[in-house]
């Protein structure tokens, strides 16, 4: 290894972390966005052109706040927590491909890589909710640690289904063998869990208990200002970009489907092109699934993770390799994949009405409520 | 063939450290600095702050975790066996076994959730 080599991915480094930033700090205005919409609020509007240069305003803001640190904390373990998010944020991204040859490194091994980074996570924000010496803080920690690993089980069953049906841990290869099927038409059970489990890994509304604002005051963050509490939340939506491309690749058919028309240059900007949209659609669910479904209970969130979605997801793996190792067709695959989807959507349905009161509210709008005020 | 570029995953590590110490040596040198006794005291919800929190931990916290390690572990097995069970050179034996595998580890699935394991009180 030659010390050009090594100032290369110095240079590749450093641009994945610059354009992340980016993308992160245009979440958190898309974020703001989308909810100001669903919520029929205007959102940010004021700081540049329709908002445009808020993240910026937040940035410079959260860089020149002041920085707390309590004086009861465990200083060293306190100041070390948002690097340990951070920085398996940024790791996941060595073997992520944006398209055909851009990745850091194309490894065969690409996606187990992926699922033993993204357990890290866990550590930093225990570590964060212990060196803040509140009680809040340590509470949010656990309930991190509780939340996080057990959904890790489900996530991991469900890349492992697709990582059989590619015969491939390698994330290229995964998307380029999806050019005629995408393989959300093949496993269309595998992409629910897969995506139920990462949006609790994210630890976004509807499982964001572990820094639920009503119950444990922001959970591992309530100690945290400035500077520090900015690196937990880039690491947060860095986090959001990656399950969506994530998503994207493993379920949606990455760049590859449908196949784009032209030749050549046209065609790869085109592919780019489809695969951003894709990526920003699954961000834009997250956001709306956020705008509009309540915070579930701790009891509920486990028991919805290990009771529902591990059996289910070991079940897919079972059914998937039942399925190849004697040769059935893929539609064979297809059909008991639905089926199940169905039977995990009927559960949930199930499950929500054993707690509904039967009481209803009658929503009026605010354009309603200013016509009939009239 | 089945490796990681290391050099490259510690080059991005070592980014990643810098990029966020970047940050916080920006805001130490820009932000004000102006600590007060009662500013420094842990967050409490409108009453004093009792001293020395890091209190009691539930112990149900741990019996997940360590059905989590169980499962970790099981991917670990998992991966590889997924990579070649369709290959040639492995016997069918190969398949039935890790059939038989996982039903077992589901079967304490199962154990604990009969013993109330995974229910959260």
């Amino acid at each position: 290894m030659n010390f050009q080599e090594i100032l290369k991915y110095f240079v590749y480094a450093g641009l994945i972390f610059t354009v992340l930033a980016g993308i992160a700090a245009y979440l958190t205005l898309m974020e703001r966005k989308v909810l100001a919409w669903i919520q029929q609020r205007m959102g940010p509007k004021y700081v540049g052109f329709k908002g445009i240069l808020q993240p910026l305003a937040d940035g410079i803001k959260l860089i020149i706040k002041e920085d707390l640190l309590p004086s009861w904390s465990d200083r060293a373990v306190y100041w070390i927590a948002p690097v340990a998010v951070l920085v398996p944020a940024l790791l996941m991204w060595v073997a992520i491909p944006i398209t055909e040859g851009i990745v850091l490194d194309d490894s065969d091994l690409g996606l187990f890589y992926i699922t033993a980074i993204s357990v890290l996570t866990v550590m930093g924000l225990v570590m964060a909710g212990w060196g803040s010496a509140n009680k809040w803080a340590v509470m949010g920690g656990l309930r991190a640690a509780g939340q996080l690993v057990s959904y890790e089980i489900p996530f991991i069953m469900s890349i492992l289904a697709i990582a059989m049906l590619a015969q491939s841990l390698n994330l290229t290869e995964i998307v380029n063998q999806q050019k005629t099927f995408a393989f959300i038409l093949k496993q269309p059970l595998a992409f629910v869990i897969f995506f139920i489990a990462g949006l609790a890994e994210l630890g976004r509304i509807p499982f964001d208990i572990h820094h639920a604002e009503s119950e444990v005051v922001g959970g591992p963050f309530v100690e945290y200002s400035g500077a520090h509490w900015a690196v937990f939340y880039l690491a947060e939506y860095m986090n959001t970009f990656t399950v969506a491309v994530l998503t994207t690749i493993l379920f949606l058919g990455g760049w590859v489907w449908p196949e784009m028309p032209f030749e050549g240059r046209l065609h790869d900007f085109l592919s780019i092109l489809l695969f951003m949209f894709k990526t920003v659609s699954v961000i834009y669910l997250i956001f709306w699934i956020r705008g509009t479904y309540p915070r579930l209970r701790i009891d509920q969130l486990m028991a919805f993770g290990w009771k529902l979605l591990v059996p289910l997801s070991f079940l897919n793996v079972v059914i998937t390799s039942v399925v190849l190792f004697y040769g059935f067709s893929h539609f064979v695959l297809s059909a008991i994949s639905i089926f199940l989807t169905a039977v995990l959507f009927y559960m949930i349905s199930n499950r929500s009405k054993k707690y509904d009161s039967g009481e209803t509210v009658n929503v009026v709008s605010a354009s309603q409520l200013r016509d009939s005020q009239r | 063939m089945y490796d990681v570029n290391w050099t490259a995953v510690i080059v991005v590590a070592i980014v990643g450290v810098l990029a966020a110490l970047g940050m916080f040596l920006a805001s130490r040198i820009i932000s004000p600095r102006r600590p007060s006794e009662l500013k420094d005291t842990p967050y409490e919800c409108g009453i004093p702050a009792s001293p020395y929190n890091w209190s009691q931990i539930q112990i149900r916290y741990y019996v997940f975790a360590i059905l989590f390690i169980i499962f970790d572990v099981e991917a670990v097995f998992l991966f590889p066996w997924a990579m070649v069970f369709l290959k040639d050179f492995v016997s069918a034996a190969v398949f039935y076994e890790m059939l038989i595998f996982m039903a077992i580890l589901f079967f304490g699935v199962i154990y604990g959730w009969k013993k109330g394991v995974l229910q959260w009180k």
